[in-house]
């Protein structure tokens, strides 16, 4: 008897690897950068359905396909989620601590610095009326 | 109020990057992180070819030269929101 397509296993791979894929676009919304929760229940959903197909594949091997090929499939996906949590979880928290940072109530350090049509700008140029918020960019897009 | 970033991208990388966003507001370049270091906000290696940058970080400067508040992320996600600077801003205003 021809055994039966175990879908549960494609579908749970694909959504996994999107969890991995659809970062940049969730991380063009605050509420799903600061933290991602998009992300982190596609990567569920997905090995929820992974789990889902390797139980049919190994459960009742003579009706459903998918042990050798859906093994593997679940083991991308472990890998590819352990990346994204080291990537978000890891490398994103490296960040320096700025112990010299200027604090509330110091004095804010001159500077003068070309814009960005070359125009030299000093800090006190930026202060009036009401003064100015700097923003550090990590920049090179 | 003036809103000004500041990145180490040189002048033409920074302008080409207001363009295509339509920024209007002032965009600083700080090519050798000179300043960058000054404010303590240098993010060592962590460029993409392990060059230096900064690591964001938010100040608000008041119209007297004074800062009054500072954001120090220490997720490189996590950004300051605008409504976190308003009210840092309206707090500041309140308290002259």
């Amino acid at each position: 008897m021809k055994r039966k397509w175990n879908w549960p296993i494609w579908l749970g791979f694909v959504v996994a690897v999107g969890g991995l894929f659809s970062y940049e676009f969730f991380a063009e919304f605050p509420v799903t950068r600061d933290f991602p929760w998009a992300n982190l229940s596609l990567f569920g959903i997905g090995t929820a359905l992974l789990l889902l197909g390797l139980f049919r594949a190994f459960g009742r091997p003579q009706l459903y396909r998918g042990r050798i090929f859906g093994s593997a499939f679940a083991a991308i996906a472990l890998l590819l989620f352990a990346f994204f949590a080291y990537e978000i979880f890891y490398v994103l928290k490296q960040v320096p601590l700025s112990a010299q940072a200027p604090r509330a109530s110091e004095k804010a350090p001159e500077f003068s610095l070309p814009d960005q049509n070359g125009k030299h700008v000093v800090l006190s140029d930026l202060l009036s009326p009401n003064g100015v918020i700097l923003i550090f960019y990590r920049g090179y897009w | 109020m003036h809103l000004a970033a500041i990145s180490v991208d040189p002048v033409d990388v920074t302008a080409a990057h207001c363009r295509k966003l339509g920024y209007t507001f002032t965009f600083l370049s700080d090519a050798d992180a000179a300043v960058i270091k000054r404010y303590d906000v240098l993010h060592r290696g962590a460029g993409p070819k392990g060059n230096d940058i900064a690591r964001p970080a938010e100040f608000y400067v008041d119209r007297n030269g004074v800062v009054q508040w500072v954001n120090l992320t220490e997720n490189i996600a996590v950004r300051a929101r605008p409504e976190q600077a308003l009210s840092a801003i309206d707090a500041a205003s309140l308290s002259h």
